[in-house]
């Protein structure tokens, strides 16, 4: 009996905590089926093939036909990379906030959180590939299409220290439109703080996987994404500086066909390897085995 | 009535000046231009010092080099690639002390516009001034930076040898380099190509300058879709150096005559010197060690938000 109600307490305990937080813990691992929003991808945008949800989700979003990769939210992409059952979150209960006052800011970032269920564009982790630890950052570009403010920078940073504490490899998938232009200045200093935190774990000699997927572009593409010891790219992904709308009103002609994409910047040497996504889990834990310390004593 | 309509009716009443030869119509007219100037230049809205930071006649970074200086000598090139004219850089000497000095050029006239590519660097500017601050680490030189561009340059080519990659690499860099730099904005400060040199221990602000994450008419066009109302974006964005003191972002300001630096750009160089000896006194002092982590720990600590302690609960719930 007096072990029920210390069990009792414990849960009320737990209930009170979550009234005071506001914040009910996700369950990341048990989420199995990705949620496809309801009719958006019956078509595929690339070959217009008509394609059953099912399917998609069974080909890891992925047309089965012309290997369009459409883009996918951050708890999907933590069930389809790393083991399960081993993801655990870190860096929660970050707020973001409105630093310049700008109208409207507070509503939309709701909005955002209301309808993605996430706190804001960036989650990281703890995480095994094929039983290799390393620390997991994913962007989701559902969520303000990953627009980097004060918190995405905060976060990332924070796991970039969380991997420099633990010793562990560090892999960022990025997704992103860039810095977040309502926050305007912070937004900006996210990118000289990123980098430098980056700076950090080079001279600790730890490895660092920046995974470009699409898009990628902007303040995002001008700090950490670009300083992987390893840069692998999703096919077909758009990775710029300048989206392509700036440069196409700068130099007043259209662009050519594949300007930006994965394969543009690989003949252009600026990413390792274009890796698929079904095969994106094994390139990691292969790069996370051949970068075990000690491998070579 | 923006700015450069005052500057205009300002001219005006100089041209009236000039024209006149009676001493005391000249005294009357020389005070209506001094209360004019007190009246209605001296307090300026921000689309007005927008306007200012992209004035024609504003001093460009080569100006700042030729009078701070003592002497100076330009470096070219990034070894790799090609000669960005858009950034110009080298050694100068202040006081017989070397200083490496990197700048973003803007022109006069539009041919020299048209050869510094309006002040916006490729890829290899970028990584020149990644050389000579290297260089600069190596020598023990402090660096002193100058900035004034509407942004890294959006175009085919830049976007080919990698201008995300290049500024990314300055971030690197900059974030671990032993000697002090001082990054002054002397115009505009354009989002990550400003910031590509402007990471510094010091950053400083010209009066009637501007720093932000885009420009207002961009920042219009996506939020409003609506470029025409940059005016409005601009009172919103926060870029001028009073607000950016505020935010704390930047360390100072530098004081400017009223209308603007090209009034009487040599008591901006004055206080720009002074403002560059002050710094090197102070981190004449400090080790690599010191200018490094101080820095480091400056940009650690930006950003704006909250976090959820939960650690502050336990004491809550019993």
């Amino acid at each position: 009996m007096k072990r029920d109600t210390l069990q009792n307490a414990f849960k009320r305990k737990k209930q009170f905590h979550n009234q005071l937080s506001g914040y009910k813990k996700k369950p990341m691992h048990q989420v199995k089926a990705p949620d496809v929003p309801e009719g958006l991808y019956d078509k595929c945008s690339a070959c217009g093939k008509t394609l059953s949800q099912k399917e998609m989700i069974a080909n890891k979003l992925v047309c089965p036909y012309c290997h369009n990769h459409f883009r996918i939210r951050a708890i999907d992409r933590i069930s389809m990379t790393v083991d399960p059952h081993t993801f655990v979150e870190k860096g929660l209960g970050y707020i973001t906030l409105n630093p310049l006052f700008q109208e409207g800011y507070e509503e939309k970032v709701q909005n955002y959180k209301d309808k993605t269920k996430m706190d804001e564009a960036y989650v990281y982790g703890y995480a095994e590939i094929h039983s290799e630890p390393c620390v997991v950052g994913i962007m989701d570009s559902y969520f303000m299409m990953g627009s980097m403010g004060s918190v995405v920078g905060e976060k990332v940073t924070k796991s970039i220290e969380y991997a420099l504490y633990k010793k562990l490899p560090l892999i960022i998938f990025t997704a992103s439109g860039g810095a977040r232009m309502q926050e305007g200045i912070y937004s900006l200093m996210q990118m000289a703080k990123t980098s430098g935190a980056i700076r950090k774990l080079h001279r600790q000699g730890l490895l660092f996987i920046s995974v470009l997927t699409h898009p990628t572009t902007g303040g995002v593409t001008a700090s950490f994404a670009s300083l992987g010891d390893v840069i692998l790219a999703e096919p077909k992904a758009l990775v710029g500086f300048a989206g392509p709308r700036v440069i196409e009103q700068t130099i007043k002609q259209s662009l050519p066909e594949g300007f930006q994409r994965a394969e543009f910047l690989l003949e252009k040497g600026m990413i390792d390897k274009v890796v698929h996504r079904h095969e994106m889990r094994e390139t990691l834990h292969l790069l996370l085995r051949m970068h075990k310390r000690g491998a070579y004593a | 009535m923006d700015i450069l309509q005052k500057e205009k009716k300002l001219q005006k009443l100089e041209e009236e000046l000039q024209r006149l030869d009676d001493e005391k119509a000249i005294e009357a007219i020389k005070n209506t231009i001094q209360a004019y100037k007190i009246k209605s230049m001296a307090s300026l809205t921000s689309w007005d010092r927008v306007l200012l930071a992209r004035h024609p006649k504003r001093p460009t970074a080569k100006d700042y080099i030729e009078h701070i200086f003592d002497d100076f000598i330009e470096l070219h090139g990034d070894r790799n690639f090609a000669d960005d004219q858009a950034i110009i850089g080298g050694i100068a000497m202040l006081n017989n002390i070397p200083i490496t000095v990197i700048g973003q050029r803007k022109g006069k006239t539009t041919k020299e516009n048209i050869a510094y590519n309006f002040g916006m660097p490729h890829p290899e500017g970028y990584r020149k001034a990644m050389r000579l601050m290297r260089q600069a680490e190596k020598f023990n030189r402090p660096i002193v930076t100058l900035i004034d561009t509407p942004g890294a340059y959006p175009g085919l080519g830049a976007e080919a040898r990698g201008q995300g990659e290049a500024i990314a690499k300055n971030l690197f860099e900059m974030s671990d380099l032993g000697v002090p730099i001082i990054a002054i904005i002397i115009g505009e400060g354009g989002s990550g190509g400003a910031l590509a040199i402007g990471m510094g221990n010091r950053v400083y602000m010209l009066e009637n300058s501007i720093y932000s994450i885009l420009s207002p008419e961009g920042y219009a066009s996506i939020l409003w879709k609506d470029a025409s109302k940059a005016k409005v974006a601009s009172e919103v964005m926060k870029l001028t150096s009073y607000d950016l003191e505020e935010l704390e972002v930047i360390d100072g300001i530098i004081k400017e005559p009223i209308g603007g630096a090209h009034y009487e750009p040599s008591l901006v160089y004055e206080s720009m010197r002074m403002v560059i000896e002050r710094n090197l006194r102070h981190y004449h002092q400090m080790s690599h060690y010191e200018v490094k982590t101080e820095r480091y720990a400056k940009y650690r600590n930006i950003g704006f938000f909250q976090r959820f302690n939960y650690d502050n609960l336990k004491g809550v719930v019993k």
